[in-house]
């Protein structure tokens, strides 16, 4: 078994402003991968990912059929399709109906990642103005891994985080711009590592 | 959850997909993981066992059980004119080339209620080739084939299948294609006329001869790599030489074995077409 551990984030609208802070504040070598759902229009192209990765240290991208997460690197699901991880740290894309009315769909990412890594997995709902994510990030924290909940007084759109608050109790809750330094404390803990 | 939690629940798995395969003989043994584990894990949460090993003797008894097992981890979802540039491409960049041939035939795979195969037959129609071209629709799923061999759709659907259908380079009104009758769009006769839907297993069962265009889009997706290769080999056994391969938008030929025999024919769209030898 892998040693790969994993962040993964969930966001919606507000979300370029939000991944542009929380991105933008980790160092080149973070050590561990994310792999981030940001709801989006059916036919938008890669767009998003570009701008992200112009104005951040970290590698972003959009995420490719049995891509490899590695770590320094942010992957965005596709428009309309599902992200899903495997347990060897491959990354797969899915055609599935919308999930959460949602595709890609935040708990589908989040559900996939608690299934394959359970403890060694890291969960974020940012802002937005939905529910999707509610249910996996509960799904991450019942297999043992991290739940971290922007705060909704802070998000932009208050519902998902909200919405994640009463699915289950997060481990951190916090402001947006105080997520990237819990992130890298949790990594160099070994939080998020396979073999805690 | 540990790791020896993790270890059985890998051993439950792959004991199921074999039992299924044995009992049943359904394959998902070489379907990519992460989404099969997730569709179990969803189907066991609505079920009465706590563990797929529990559910697992009665699933190999009650064949009504195991259909409900199947409806939950098959993805049937598709719809008319997905990724209207590829159909844009597919109308001004491929039909051209089958158009110098007298007949064509086309091998659509994987083709879900029959959406694709429609748009296929409207494009092809549009540009001037009714009559002349013969497609072989097919899906391991006979349910969903039936309902595509009746050709009628939901009518709430219709208006993004408009839109759709105009971004794809559409020539007439989509609304000619299909008449409503209460929720329903029953799609017009010329439509069918030229799609041979039936049954066909991608794990299992053997190619189609000479083909001029396949299409398989989304399916793999689904597929573990060794099991994308038997399909790629398949379709490239189906393919005459200078005939064209389809694939979903996010899937490749990059790393795979036929790629050299391979060329695309505009980037991104995932449109290849075989060399001639
Ligand atoms: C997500 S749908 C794709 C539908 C359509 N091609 C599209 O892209 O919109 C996947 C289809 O593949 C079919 N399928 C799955 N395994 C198969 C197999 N072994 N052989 C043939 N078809 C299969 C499923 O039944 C389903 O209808």
């Amino acid at each position: 078994m892998s040693e790969v551990g994993l962040v993964t984030v969930g966001v919606s609208s507000g979300g370029l402003q939000a991944l542009k802070l929380l991105l933008g504040s980790l160092p080149a070598d973070f050590p561990l991968p994310l792999l981030i759902v940001q709801h989006l229009a059916p036919e938008s192209g890669d767009g998003m990912a570009r701008l992200l990765a112009d104005c951040c240290a970290i590698r972003v991208k959009e995420a490719d059929e049995l891509e490899r997460a590695l770590p320094g690197s942010a992957y965005l699901a596709p428009a309309n399709y599902h992200l899903l991880v495997q347990r060897d740290g491959l990354m797969t894309l899915a055609t599935d109906g919308y999930v959460s009315f949602a595709r890609p769909s935040i708990d589908v990412l989040f559900e996939s990642a608690a299934l394959a890594l359970g403890p060694a997995v890291i969960g974020v709902v940012l802002t937005g103005a939905n529910s999707d994510g509610a249910r996996g990030l509960a799904a991450i924290k019942a297999a043992g891994g991290v739940a971290i909940v922007q705060d909704p007084a802070d998000a932009e759109a208050s519902a998902m985080p909200a919405a994640a608050l009463a699915a289950t109790a997060p481990d951190y809750l916090l402001p947006l711009a105080e997520i990237a330094a819990t992130l890298q404390r949790l990594a160099q803990r070994g939080r998020g590592a396979r073999h805690v | 959850m540990d790791e020896a939690a993790d270890r059985v629940q890998d051993v439950e798995v792959s004991l199921l997909l074999e039992g299924v395969h044995q009992v049943y003989g359904y394959d998902f043994r070489d379907y990519a993981d992460a989404s099969i584990r997730r569709r179990l894990a969803h189907w066991l949460a609505e079920s009465p066992f706590e563990t797929l090993s529990q559910a697992q003797s009665q699933l190999l008894r009650d064949p009504q059980l195991f259909v409900s097992l199947l409806r939950g981890i098959t993805v049937n979802v598709t719809e008319m004119f997905r990724d209207p540039p590829f159909f844009k491409t597919l109308r001004d960049q491929v039909v051209p080339f089958l158009k110098t041939y007298p007949f064509v035939k086309i091998w659509h795979a994987g083709c879900a209620t029959g959406e694709e195969a429609y748009s296929l037959a409207i494009v092809l129609n549009e540009e001037g080739m009714a009559g002349r071209y013969r497609m072989y629709a097919t899906d391991i799923d006979e349910a969903v084939i039936a309902t595509a061999a009746e050709g009628v759709l939901r009518l709430s659907e219709m208006q993004k299948y408009t839109r759709n259908y105009q971004k794809s380079g559409g020539r007439a009104s989509f609304a000619d294609y299909y008449t409503a009758r209460y929720d329903r769009a029953i799609l017009a006769a010329e439509l069918k006329s030229a799609v041979v839907f039936a049954p066909h297993n991608l794990t299992a069962d053997a190619e189609f001869g000479e083909m001029h265009l396949v299409l398989c889009r989304n399916v793999m997706i689904y597929f573990k790599p060794a099991l994308k290769e038997r399909c790629l080999a398949l379709f490239d056994a189906s393919l005459a030489g200078g005939g064209f391969l389809c694939l979903g938008m996010k899937e490749s030929l990059e790393r795979r074995a036929l790629a050299t025999g391979y060329e695309e024919l505009v980037p991104n769209m995932r449109i290849y077409r075989k060399r001639y030898v």
